[in-house]
């Protein structure tokens, strides 16, 4: 569902600060800084960082590569591990067995399952290759809007936590409230009334 | 400006009344939105539309009407019964080109957009073309939905909401419904 996809889900952001001139070497500095790079700890089981939108899989920024016309353009990569719950559930069963069949005992106390399914987990994650998913992400520095395609609330929460930190801006979504917030047409008497009011009802 | 998930919350209800005010509007008065656009031909519903309604003593009703050419009859009395249009297909058309594409009250989201074709990409080199030409049409309907919300929200919060607006939905959705009010 990325932007060439020929069917796009999109959502919207404002994004509120600026940076000093020049402005295309603050971008690609903090591009570069929160680069995505591979899960090194076998144990962790997620990572992300930005990415190039041409080439998601060597990510590159230099030489103002991530602009096309007026607007920046790159990619949120996430590389989650997900373990299937029927795989997990059949290595725990086969742990459990092994240590009741080890101490000779009948049952495990709640403490030694909770320990033997957090074994299981850090096991298979070792084991277990990341997916990756990839977001494109259409930025109008202009017109502080953003627009990312993906409408994954994990994802959009993920993308926030990524520019706040990345570009020490706000990022601020537009939902029915903030769209009205930020409507350039609205008096501040319209902020007023917009702060009052009460759900219509359509039915007498 | 108040905490932005407080008020994802608390207004949630206004997109709900956005969406519902526009299926009124391209059912009564379709000629009005012509200003919105300068190229647009028309804005129709497409092929689904759900609604919801939170009852007082708690959880949701959902109404969900899918296909091409389904009767919107049980959307309105869905809408008689207290609901409010949660998100809708939508079909814009604009000179020769048409663009589909579903909207969603609460958050505003866009999805399932399908823009007019474009040349298809043959190389990598054209990676830059296709990325301003899929912008640029992406960008009609953001702004089409931009141009509508301000429309709506201007009107909801004038006075002539409850005293003109309201009781012409009223009616519109009595009438469409074939019952009384009494």
């Amino acid at each position: 569902m990325g932007l060439l996809s020929s069917s796009v889900s999109l959502t919207r952001y404002r994004v509120e600060g600026q940076f000093p001139d020049p402005v295309i070497d603050s971008v690609t500095g903090a591009l570069a800084k929160n680069m995505f790079t591979e899960i090194e700890d076998p144990a962790a089981s997620k990572a992300m960082g930005w990415t190039s939108f041409t080439d998601p899989y060597r990510p590159d920024f230099s030489g103002s590569s991530f602009i096309i016309d007026t607007l920046f353009v790159f990619s949120l990569r996430i590389d989650k591990k997900s373990i299937p719950s029927k795989v997990f559930k059949k290595h725990y069963t086969m742990e459990v067995a092994r240590q009741l069949a080890e101490s000779g005992r009948q049952f495990l106390s709640r403490e030694e399952k909770t320990a033997a399914r957090e074994h299981v987990m850090t096991v298979l994650q070792t084991r277990m290759p990341a997916t990756p998913n990839l977001y494109d992400v259409v930025w109008n520095y202009e017109r502080q809007q953003l627009w990312f395609f993906s409408n994954l609330k994990s994802a959009n929460e993920d993308l926030e936590t990524l520019f706040v930190r990345s570009f020490r801006m706000s990022l601020i979504r537009l939902f029915p409230y903030t769209a009205a917030f930020f409507n350039p047409d609205l008096p501040d008497t319209g902020r007023d009334v917009l702060a009052k009011i009460t759900p219509t009802r359509f039915v007498e | 400006m108040m905490d932005v998930s407080a008020a994802y919350r608390r207004y949630q209800f206004l997109g709900g009344e956005f969406l519902t005010w526009l299926w009124f509007v391209i059912e009564t008065e379709p000629d009005s939105l012509r200003g919105i656009d300068p190229d647009l031909l028309s804005l129709e519903i497409g092929n689904r539309m759900v609604l919801e309604r939170r009852p007082q003593r708690g959880g949701l009703e959902t109404v969900t009407i899918k296909g091409d050419h389904a009767g919107m009859e049980e959307g309105l009395l869905a809408v008689r019964k207290g609901a409010l249009v949660a998100e809708m297909n939508l079909v814009f058309t604009a000179g020769e080109h048409q663009w589909h594409f579903s909207l969603k009250g609460e958050s505003l989201n866009i999805s399932g957009l399908k823009v007019p074709e474009t040349a298809p990409m043959e190389s990598t080199e054209e990676v830059e073309g296709a990325v301003i030409d899929k912008t640029f049409l992406c960008d009609r309907i953001v702004q089409l939905v931009d141009n509508l919300y301000r429309r709506f929200i201007g009107l909801r919060l004038g006075s002539g909401w409850s005293e003109t607006l309201v009781p012409r939905m009223r009616k519109w959705i009595v009438d469409e419904t074939g019952m009384s009010t009494s």
